[in-house]
């Protein structure tokens, strides 16, 4: 294990530890461009440049590995002037694009240019222009090869990550320039990380291209629902500037790192599927009565449904069933298995999907698309696929009385059966759900569901690991989180039951199902905590 | 940066003299001061009124709007947005003065601009001149020279909020008159 000393720090690494490496444990900061640490090294942007003494030239910190002895400096006046001199190559050909560049204020031109810049252009020559500006190379991204800086990141990223090698440089010298090979398109699962390695502005996101600049977003950490791998990921929301979007809240959705989930990446089904937040949401409480419908408020809603629920009940526990899905949060399944098993004591309280299985594959998709099986499993919910075809069935010949939904769209899961029919059967149907759908349209009662980013919990990913979702956005419209809702009715049916957020909810999940032992928000923190 | 030293002058109080402590002789001085300004103005005015005598002037008050005053040339004065040679706005909806603005009363929507060499421009660009302050900020941050303060229409009013609210067309070609010289 060699100890080096990086500006006087001392250090000792693992054998084979890079330089930059060493030196962001030491908390000192290398300017680098093509430098990632998902991606191999290449080497070619000169920008970590640094000082190792008894070595004769200025050696790249992101490629030499410490050896024991080794003295490095990164900030002395020819180390900066080594700067200075590489942004002035690296701007040769680069357009002052700035103010139409939806990099600016995250790019990594203008953050070094700040700090290492040489301010006084000494470049009189005409740029060489590369192709033309602005083309779209694939449904996701746009390539600007002016602002391109060769560092070769998407290079490395399509040959080593998405293994689809889309991206090659052409040409050499001043002329070489990025581009897609002919005849084909920047079109793979995982296409829009290319977006976020790219040090400057030359790829940008085509979905939130000139929807608002980076410095309006507000960030919350959370987890990616769309699948059961739980990508770490980044929350940004505009919410200070409505006027940007038409409205719109939710920005972009970036991933955050994690080693034991999704490394620096995330798939593109998870990165654009957040629209059906600020979209066809249900919005307040309604209540539909032959063929009317009236909105209205919470509490009567829930005293109406709790009503009625109890209308069935008294005839018979076995014609009234709760599908709970996967798409909920541990804490939310723990009470709605506390209220309806526990306090209301139905025998059918059934876990449902809401989406079909799609597609998986070596590197982070998984084909079960919904974020907290695990967790309903832990807490006791199988998905048992005979249980809901029974209750189908019984609920077609006029057999079930009521239906709880939570946000499961039985119209589009089952299209070949008579769903309509079977909800216009039922004495009491109540969806609890953020988004209009098929069902939606005709059950009894709606219960308007916050979604993930507007409320607080945890998803238990495939993996085991419990993670984080926080509410980066107010609930739109009357909507509440699924465990306000559960509380409410909790209110109603007069039980006692005082949480006031969801993480007291947590610690009494912790209590009583094992998995969750010694848990708690804290100590989940960012980065999830793997069950033991 | 030294100790800052704040400078301070002693300014004593005048003392009333015996003339003065009598009271009436001051009282009667400042209204024989009054009514010369008055009886001057009145006169004046009057002849005014039938045209005559108008290059004496006569009160300091300007008879705005009738008369008008030379503003200096860098005052603020409403908005407007520069053109590019062909008509269409030199902004690129880069939100900077949307950021800097302290009022927050500017509102720009971008979009995409049919020339990849310029790829962006506004699709809307709406001030609220009832909150703007006129600080300028807007005019110093613009990177293209896009928005000015040049068009000394000084006179914002109207009957309503939302009269207060300029769109991109009022601002490319200003309706208003200016009120200077
Ligand atoms: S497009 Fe971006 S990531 Fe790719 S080589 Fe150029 S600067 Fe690097
Ligand atoms: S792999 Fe799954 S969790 Fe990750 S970004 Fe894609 S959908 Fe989201
Ligand atoms: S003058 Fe100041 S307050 Fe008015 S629009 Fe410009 S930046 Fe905003
Ligand atoms: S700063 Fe200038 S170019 Fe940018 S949005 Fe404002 S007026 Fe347009
Ligand atoms: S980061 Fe080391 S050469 Fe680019």
């Amino acid at each position: 294990m060699p100890t080096l000393k990086i500006d006087g720090k001392e250090i000792t690494v693992e054998k084979g530890t890079t330089i930059i490496r060493a030196a962001e444990q030491l908390g000192v900061e290398i300017p680098h461009y093509c430098y990632h640490p998902g991606l191999s090294i290449a080497g070619n942007c000169r920008m970590c440049l640094v000082e190792v003494e008894k070595m004769p030239k200025p050696q790249i910190a992101c490629h030499i590995q410490c050896l024991d002895g080794m003295v490095v400096h990164t900030q002395t006046k020819s180390v900066q002037k080594l700067r200075e001199h590489i942004l002035e190559f690296l701007l040769v050909n680069h357009p002052l694009d700035c103010p139409v560049c939806d990099q600016a204020g995250e790019c990594r031109l203008q953050d070094y240019y700040m700090k290492h810049g040489l301010y006084d252009s000494r470049l009189n020559e005409n740029k060489v222009k590369k192709s033309a500006k602005a083309v779209p190379i694939g449904p996701t991204i746009m390539l600007d090869s002016e602002r391109c800086i060769l560092c070769s990141r998407c290079v490395r990223f399509t040959d080593e990550i998405s293994k689809t090698g889309e991206f090659g440089i052409f040409n050499r010298g001043d002329h070489s320039e990025i581009g897609i090979y002919p005849g084909r398109e920047l079109d793979n699962k995982y296409s829009g990380n290319v977006a976020d390695i790219c040090p400057v502005g030359a790829l940008t996101d085509r979905d939130f291209r000139f929807k608002c600049r980076v410095w309006y977003l507000a960030k919350t950490e959370s987890i990616c629902p769309g699948c059961a791998r739980g990508c770490n990921i980044t929350v940004e929301a505009n919410l200070e500037r409505p006027h940007h979007a038409n409205g719109e809240r939710i920005m972009r959705l970036k991933p955050r790192f994690n080693g034991e989930v999704n490394d620096w990446w995330m798939c593109d089904a998870g990165r654009y599927g957040y629209k059906f937040i600020d979209h066809d949401r249900l919005l307040e409480p309604l209540i539909r009565n032959q063929g009317t419908v009236q909105t209205t408020g919470w509490n009567d809603i829930v005293e109406e449904v709790i009503k009625s629920l109890k209308g069935v009940l008294k005839k018979s526990k076995d014609e009234l069933a709760v599908l709970v899905s996967p798409e909920m949060t541990n804490e939310e399944l723990y009470l709605a298995k506390k209220l309806f098993v526990k306090e209301l004591g139905l025998e059918r309280v059934l876990l449902l999907r809401t989406k079909a299985d799609g597609d998986q594959d070596d590197l982070l998709i998984r084909s079960d698309k919904h974020p907290n099986r695990k967790g309903a499993e832990w807490i006791g919910f199988e998905e048992s696929k005979r249980a809901i075809q029974e209750v189908i069935d019984q609920g077609l010949k006029g057999g079930l009385k009521g239906l709880i939904l939570f946000g499961q769209d039985l119209a589009a899961l089952y299209p070949g059966r008579n769903v309509e029919d079977l909800l216009q059967r039922l004495d009491v149907s109540v969806f609890v759900g953020s988004n209009h759908n098929l069902t939606s349209e005709h059950v009894q009662f709606i219960l308007p569901a916050a979604t993930y980013a507007e409320k607080n919990g945890t998803f238990t990913n495939f993996q085991g690991r419990v993670q984080r979702i926080r509410e980066a956005i107010p609930p739109a419209g009357q909507s509440k989180a699924e465990s306000e809702i559960l509380t409410l009715f909790a209110d109603h049916l007069k039980l006692d039951w005082s949480y006031e957020n969801e993480e007291q909810i947590f610690d009494s999940l912790r209590r009583s199902v094992p998995q969750f032992q010694g848990m708690n928000y804290s100590k989940i923190g960012r980065e999830g905590v793997p069950v033991e | 940066m030294g100790a800052v030293v704040i400078r301070t002058k002693v300014v004593q109080r005048p003392e009333l003299n015996f003339w003065e402590r009598l009271y009436f002789p001051e009282v009667f001085r400042g209204v024989w001061l009054t009514s010369t300004h008055f009886f001057k103005n009145l006169t004046l005015h009057a002849f005014h009124a039938l045209g005559l005598f108008r290059r004496i002037a006569a009160a300091v008050t300007i008879q705005y709007p009738e008369q008008l005053w030379k503003l200096p040339s860098r005052s603020r004065t409403r908005h407007r947005l520069t053109k590019r040679e062909d008509g269409s706005p030199r902004c690129v909806a880069c939100m900077m003065c949307e950021t800097v603005c302290p009022a927050r009363c500017i509102y720009i929507v971008a979009e995409e601009h049919p020339d990849p060499h310029i790829e962006k421009r506004p699709r809307s660009f709406t001030i609220d001149l009832g909150k703007c302050v006129y600080c300028g900020f807007c005019v110093e941050a613009c990177p293209e020279d896009a928005i000015r303060m040049d068009t000394k229409i000084i006179d914002t009013s109207a009957y309503s909020r939302e009269g207060m609210v300029l769109d991109i067309k009022e601002l490319l070609n200003p309706t208003g008159v200016p009120k200077t010289l």
